[in-house]
Parts: C-alpha cells; structure tokens; sequence
C-alpha cells in the first residue's frame, strides 16, 4: 500500500499539490487523471523520490520513503518520455540496468522484450531509434524486473496499437499476478478498460476518488469520459 | 555504494569514450605538442608554449564538455535515479566518469609527443610533469564547476551562457579587473590583497603554480611577482596547490548539497 500524507509541492509560486491525502491499494489498477498541469506526473515522481515534496510524507508498506533508496527495487517507473544516453546500443541499456539491480531482484521478466521483438533492436545506438521502440524499451525496463508496483506515466502514449494493446495486456496480467499499478492517463477508454481505481486530479487536488463505475453512476453518464468531462465542467462553473 | 559508483562509472565512460569531442580534444593537444617538438623546440622550451594553452583551452574544454554533456544526460540521471541507486553514488559516479576520460585523453594528448622526443634525448621532464599535473587539476576542477552550474540552472541555454561567462571571467576579465584595481588604489599597499584576489581564480593559480615552477620571473604576472616575493617558490607552490585543491572541493560539496535535494 502506498499512502500520501498531507502532500504538497511547489515549484517557486506556483502550487503544483495542495496537501493531498490518498492511499492506494494493493493487487489494484489505479489511474491518475485530470486535465494538463493538475499534478499527475508530479505525484508519480514524488511517489519515486525524483521530486521532493514541500511537506508530508510518503509511505510504501508502512514505510517512510525519505533517505531510503532501497524500497525502489520494488518499483519498476515508465516515463512520459524516455531518453538514454545516445550513444549506447539497446542491449547495452538492458545490460546497465540489469547490472545497477543486480542482487535487488528475484526474477528477470523478459516477455515484453519479446512480445515488442525488442531483440531485432539491440544492436541499435538509441539515436537511431524511433520514438515508438524508446518507449518499448522504456516499458520493457519497467516490468523487467517483476516489481511488486509498477507506476507508468501514460504508457501508451506513443505507441502503436499494436504495441499499445500487447502493453495493455501485460498491464492486466500483472495485476492478475497481485501487482500494484499505478498509472496516469488522458485516454478515458484505456482507462476504463484498466483501472479498478481513479483518482480525478485538478488544479493539485483531489477531485474523486474510487471505483471507476461509481463515477459513472455518480456523475448519471453512460461512460468514463463522458463523466470526467462532467466534472471538469462542473469544477470551472 | 562504492560498488554503485563503479558501475555507473563504467557505463559513463563506455558512453563519453564514443564522443566525437573527446576525439577531438586528444589529437588538439597531440598535434599542438607534437607541431611545436618539430619546430626545434626542446622540453622546457615546449612546455613553456603549451603552458598558456593549457591553462586557457583545458577550463575552457572541460566547462563547456562537462555542462553540455550534464544537459544531454539529464533524462540518463532520472532513469538511473528510479532505480534502487543512492543519490551520492549518481552523483559521484558522474562526475568520475566525466572526468577521467578528460584527464585521460588530455594525458594521451599532450604526453605521447614527450614520449617520442622526450626520451631520446634524457632530457629534463621535470616541466612535462608540472603541465600535465596542472592540467589535471584544472580538469577536476572545471568539471565541477560545470557540474555545479548544470545542476543549478535547469535551462540550458542559460546554463551554456553561465559557463561560457564563468571561462571569459577567469581567463581575461579577472586579470583586468586587478589591474584595474591596482591602478585605482596604487597609492596603498596592495600585496596583501592581491594574494587574496588570486585564490579567487584557479586560472591564475594555475599559471603562478607554473611560473614558478618554471623560474621565469621575465614571464611572471604582476600577482606570480608578489606571490613569489612573499612566499619564496616552495611555499608559494604549496599556497597555490592547496588553494587549486579547495577550488575542487568547494564547487563540488555545492553541486553535491544542490544535487541531494533537486527535482529531476
């Protein structure tokens, strides 16, 4: 379980989070949603210590995550946009991190490397690759090591149907296998599909939190997106 | 967290070793060298030409290499700080592997020529080892130093403008602005505060350290003139190296302190 305390982040004047509470489940698909700027990225960073909160805490399994880097072998992180060090070939990216986590992992799980054909790339410098097999590259990362959570930061972003729907179904396998995931997302249908959990996020705060068929029957529309854009309508009035 | 270190050292320096720049750097320095042993010119009187290169082109390289370089890798340090990794031992292994490379190819540059002329002849090196232990230092340092500016200004062009600024200010408008000094208070003792202005810049540290070591009152700034005058040659070098030391240190314990507590 994840638990955000009294969250909040500043970035000079401007409030990205305003003192948010919020706790995520275990063995569940939540997602971050909400216009550009209300904060989803930030709170996935947080949640990874990339960024550093202004006050409140953060805790993972009952544990506070400041000054402790080892809880990140439990995580595995998909940006919103990857990139490497340009130079280096696909396999020597794999090798690295591999080599960074040695000892801090259980099992290795390759399936999205194949699923992808990632291995047709690995002789490539990332340079030469395109924007679509980064990202495969960058997914592949994230699930490579079987973490117990997984935060992905609009996943199927770029990426081709194809690619799209393999990663979508690795998403619901995991979660199958008892993994926690996390995600952020502007797309209402993969949501849906996906998430047990939404959080609607404006302007740094919480605007709804649960089931994603409790919003429906809340907000009395027919489908996710039709309820979000709702509640984003009734928050500017 | 030592092991961590190595690891990303390793990789850093897989990755710089393919720049087309530290190619480049190298052979500058070969040919440079090499060009002034064919024109006639024996150890000390080479050392004496690429003395003001180095101490101009070596800060001069490694700022704008190491800010650039800290600009491009900066999506690089946010998938390395998602792993179980210390945020010290990203830190340290950058910096490492950013500047033995440097230190490495401008070693390889500037001593192959002294290996081939150098050798033959039993000459005296004594002032090959002050250049390139000068040169050395000046590496860790800027590096640092655009390390320390990479960090704290998040865009970069403004970041490129800081480091270029920073270089102009050590290695020409520092000098003026003492002379200046010096002009406007000639009617004071300025000794004094001359040594102080002079550990403000490890470019002119550099070049005293050198001066000195050289013997070449002839050649020496006013500044070299009075460190010499006060401290005599040994304890002026001592001065001099301790200060280039802390001028290694201090950018980097900032950079450290900034990096611990920043946003990626």
């Amino acid at each position: 379980m994840i638990q955000l305390s009294d969250l909040s982040k500043r970035y000079g004047k401007l409030q990205v989070l305003k003192s948010i509470d919020l706790s995520i489940d275990s063995g569940k698909i939540t997602a971050i949603v909400g216009p550009n700027g209300a904060g989803k990225t930030t709170i996935l960073k947080l949640i990874l210590d990339l960024i550093k909160a202004n006050e409140g805490s953060i805790r993972i399994d009952d544990k506070r995550i400041e000054n402790d880097f080892k809880y990140r072998q439990h995580i595995g992180y998909m940006a919103q946009i990857a990139r490497f060090p340009e130079n280096l070939t696909v396999k020597k990216i794999l090798t690295m991190i591999k080599d960074l986590r040695e000892g801090r992992y259980k099992m290795l799980d390759e399936e999205l490397i194949h699923q992808f054909d990632l291995k047709s790339e690995f002789d490539k410098q990332v340079k030469n690759l395109s924007g679509g097999n980064t990202q495969k590259v960058n997914a592949s990362i994230a699930f490579l090591f079987s973490p117990k959570y997984l935060i992905l930061d609009e996943p199927t972003a770029s990426l081709d149907p194809i690619a799209s729907s393999i990663l979508k179904d690795k998403i619901k396998k995991e979660k199958e296998a008892g993994k926690t995931i996390i995600l952020s997302s502007h797309i209402m249908s993969e949501v849906e599909e996906l998430a047990d959990e939404v959080i609607f996020l404006l302007e740094g705060s919480i605007y709804y939190q649960g089931s994603t068929e409790g919003l429906i029957e809340e907000t009395g529309e027919e489908n996710l997106e039709r309820s979000i854009a709702q509640m984003m309508r009734g928050a500017e009035q | 967290m030592r092991r961590d270190i190595a690891k990303i050292f390793k990789y850093e320096v897989q990755n710089i070793l393919h720049s087309k720049w530290l190619i480049f750097y190298t052979l500058f320095f070969f040919l440079l060298t090499e060009g002034l042993f064919r024109l006639g010119g024996g150890v000390t009187k080479t050392s004496m030409s690429m003395m003001n290169v180095v101490i101009i082109v070596v800060p001069l390289f490694c700022i704008i290499l190491g800010s650039m370089y800290l600009y491009n890798s900066r999506e690089f340090i946010q998938l390395l700080l998602t792993q179980p990794i210390q945020r010290s031992s990203l830190f340290w292994g950058i910096y490492l592997g950013l500047s033995i490379p440097l230190v490495l190819a401008f070693t390889l540059g500037l001593g192959v020529p002294y290996l081939m002329h150098a050798l033959q002849g039993g000459q005296d090196m004594s002032s090959f080892w002050a250049l390139l232990g000068n040169g050395v230092l000046l590496t860790f340092i800027f590096v640092g130093v655009s390390y320390l500016i990479a960090i704290w200004f998040d865009d970069r062009i403004r970041g490129l403008a800081m480091v270029i600024g920073l270089w102009l200010f050590f290695a020409v408008i520092y000098d003026g602005l003492v002379l200046f000094f010096i002009y406007m208070f000639s009617d004071y003792p300025l000794e004094k505060p001359i040594l102080g202005f002079v550990i403000f810049n490890p470019i002119d540290l550099a070049r005293i350290l050198l001066l000195l070591k050289f013997d070449i009152s002839a050649l020496m700034s006013y500044t070299g003139a009075v460190f010499e005058k006060f401290f005599g040659s040994n304890l002026g070098m001592g001065l001099s190296l301790a200060a280039l030391g802390l001028w290694i240190i201090v950018p980097l314990g900032f950079a450290l302190r900034k990096f611990m507590h920043k946003d990626f």
